[in-house]
């Protein structure tokens, strides 16, 4: 009983175990570092199943079962830190752990060699995610932000080179400037309304004066910009691509989910605070979400298709895919209800995934002579850039057969739930977020069908820019096929394999979506559990009770 | 009181903002560093400004809150310290990096012509 409820913070106790124990190995001991970090991420995949069929229990009555609570060092809200396990944190922690796994299979092929503690950095990165999913409080958050991105600025040097230190010099010197950002915002949030609680706050927003709400927008929006530019948001991303395509092949993987954290954060801060119940406040900032949500689509758009390399089209694949759930998130706030929103979560869980799988694919494709490797090498040349440097002696291993084929199917995957093409998920997803969108009484017409047009173009171009790479790459290349590994090959067609997965069992999963999607609707069932969450002590003081009747 | 810590915000941040958009690497972090000590001034203002209260109430008893600081902001200050001081550490060895790669100080990595 005690140990299921400790299982909530699991997610965050094991990577950090984990991390600091490969810490006492040599770096010659990298076998026993890959098994250790491996076991903590298929525990972390456990444990999220777990935690995910508790959440998914009972409907949404908001008597517990359904959000679970574990608060530390046994203090109630709003005065201590309490962990929250709703549906969308128990979603996110499933998803870090189903793209780590990959990420650390790919690794183990040669990439943990390039460089010192890789898999400590892995490890770091993993608790700063799963924290910052199952945090209830603002400040918390920024420390969870904090040690995810120290983490990350490690990893995006990983293998080192001229390339990376200048885009990992970018990368750091704008997320320390969106920190303080972060700090200012919060610090704001905290003078006007004393608390840092989230579940606090939702219930406080409504309640404020008319003269103290100028000052608390101006706090919320600071915040909102910090997370804007963690999640790529135009015109704050121009520091992604180039970051995005310079890490190597299993950090660009996990760095697929890191916008994704940002979207996070604004989904459950925004629903939260200026949800319906917001009163004064309810709706503030959609259509900024909504405008900044086009423009960065159009820009990932545009990227995509003036990009000469598989790497930067994926890194402008993940600002489609981050301006198409900010418009999303936009929308929702200004009432456009779950079917959209659990839409926007499916798109979200399936763009993650294929973002994922085509930056591991980036380098095998490369590998051959033509293809990519010449347009990259002429990009280079062109902007004066260094080569990557080369996967030093490649490791002996199983080469599989049908290279191209296998290579050229997940490619292939991969463009279609991109593209948003059947009958993979991407399809499923974008009929999803349309057919809520066209069913939607809140929005104005114009804007709705505006969003349409866009995101069915968005996934034309894609189509476009991505089918030129392949043509390029599988049809127009003469010579041997490039030699690649089981070890690189398996994490891909793991994760093809869930989108596969996600398409067979897609009703399942989008009424799982949708189901979320009511509940951040409805910010009070999270306010109200947080709340009146009960502490050990009151809880054996309840039990003690019962027998007594 | 109010005025001296409202305009040593305001300067600080107001020259960390000119040095951070400068296109020198050192210029960069000094403006970074500026910065942080502007936002931990704020954070601690977001307290409310007193004089000479202590922020730990003792236990038990009628407490009067208006005789003591607000604690929680003071704590904040002291995790936004670390972890800025931290972060800057590490910003400057990327910058150290970058400048024995490239040879020059300039934040793309190369000098304009």
């Amino acid at each position: 009983m005690i140990a299921a409820q400790h299982l909530i913070i699991a997610p965050v106790v094991i990577p950090f175990i984990t991390g600091a124990l490969t810490l006492l190995y040599d770096e010659r001991q990298r076998r026993a570092k890959l098994g250790l970090s491996l076991v903590s991420t298929v525990l972390l995949l456990i444990i999220s199943i777990d935690l995910m069929s508790r959440t998914k229990g009972s409907g949404l009555t908001g008597q517990g079962g359904e959000i679970a609570f574990y608060l530390l060092g046994d203090w109630t809200a709003p005065f201590g830190i309490t962990l929250v396990l709703d549906r969308l944190a128990a979603m996110m922690l499933m998803l870090t752990a189903l793209l780590a796994i990959p990420a650390l299979i790919y690794s183990a092929a040669g990439w943990h060699k390039q460089g010192q503690h890789f898999h400590a950095l892995f490890q770091f990165m993993l608790m700063g995610l799963n924290g910052a999913f199952l945090t209830g409080d603002l400040f918390n958050l920024f420390v969870f932000f904090e040690v995810l991105l120290a983490a990350s600025y490690g990893l995006v040097l990983h293998g080192s080179g001229q390339v990376r230190v200048r885009n990992g010099l970018h990368y750091i010197a704008i997320n320390l400037a969106a920190s303080l950002l972060f700090l200012i915002g919060v610090s704001m949030i905290y003078g006007i309304t004393g608390t840092l609680s989230m579940a606090h706050l939702s219930k406080l927003v409504p309640m404020l004066p008319e003269s103290e709400l100028p000052l608390f927008r101006t706090g919320a929006a600071l915040l909102g910009l910090a997370f804007l530019v963690k999640a790529g948001i135009w015109p704050l991303s121009f520091w992604l691509p180039g970051t995005y395509s310079a890490a190597s092949a299993p950090v660009g993987a996990l760095f697929s989910l890191m916008t994704k954290v940002g979207i996070y954060v604004i989904l459950r801060l925004s629903m939260l605070t200026f949800g319906v119940a917001a009163g004064p406040s309810a709706g503030f900032g959609a259509e900024v979400l909504v405008a900044a949500g086009f423009a960065t689509v159009i820009f990932g758009v545009l990227g995509t298709m003036a990009s000469q390399g598989l790497g930067r089209m994926t890194a402008y694949q993940v600002l489609v895919s981050s301006g198409t759930l900010l418009t999303v998130i936009g929308f929702a706030l200004m009432g456009g209800g779950e079917k959209m929103l659990g839409g926007a979560l499916f798109y979200l869980v399936s763009s993650t995934l294929a973002t994922g799988a085509l930056f591991l694919l980036v380098e095998p494709l490369s590998r051959g002579e033509g293809g990519i490797a010449a347009i990259l090498a002429l990009t280079a040349d062109a902007y004066g850039l260094d080569q990557p440097e080369d996967d030093s002696a490649p490791e002996m291993g199983l080469a599989i057969p049908a290279t191209l084929t296998v290579l050229g199917l997940s490619f292939a995957a991969c463009v279609l739930v991109l593209a948003g093409l059947p009958p993979l998920t991407g399809f499923i997803g974008k009929v999803a977020i349309l057919s809520g969108l066209l069913d939607s009484t809140a929005l104005t017409p114009s804007l709705g069908w505006g969003f349409l047009a866009l995101l069915l173009f968005s996934g034309f171009a894609t189509l476009i820019g991505l089918v030129r790479i392949g043509i390029q790459t599988f049809w127009a290349t003469e010579g041997p096929p490039p030699k690649v590994l089981a070890l690189e090959f398996a994490p891909v067609l793991i994760l093809i394999g869930m989108i596969c997965l996600m398409t067979i069992k897609g009703q399942d999963t989008l009424r799982y979506m949708e189901d979320t999607a009511q509940s951040l609707l409805n910010p009070t069932i999270y306010a109200n559990g947080v709340l009146t969450a009960p502490s050990v002590e009151e809880e054996a003081a309840q039990q003690e009770e019962v027998p007594a009747e | 009181m109010e005025l001296i810590l409202s305009a040593a915000i305001g300067i600080l941040s107001a020259s960390g903002i000119w040095l951070l958009l400068r296109p020198r690497t050192f210029q960069v972090i000094i403006g970074l560093a500026l910065l942080s000590y502007a936002v931990n001034l704020f954070i601690f203002s977001m307290g409310r400004l007193t004089v000479g209260q202590p922020p730990i109430m003792p236990k038990g008893g009628f407490v009067d809150p208006t005789r003591y600081a607000d604690p929680l902001p003071q704590a904040l200050v002291l995790t936004a310290i670390v972890i800025s001081f931290a972060t800057t550490a590490l910003f400057l060895v990327v910058m150290m990096a970058s400048r024995g790669m490239t040879g020059t100080d300039h934040v793309d990595g190369k000098d304009k012509d």
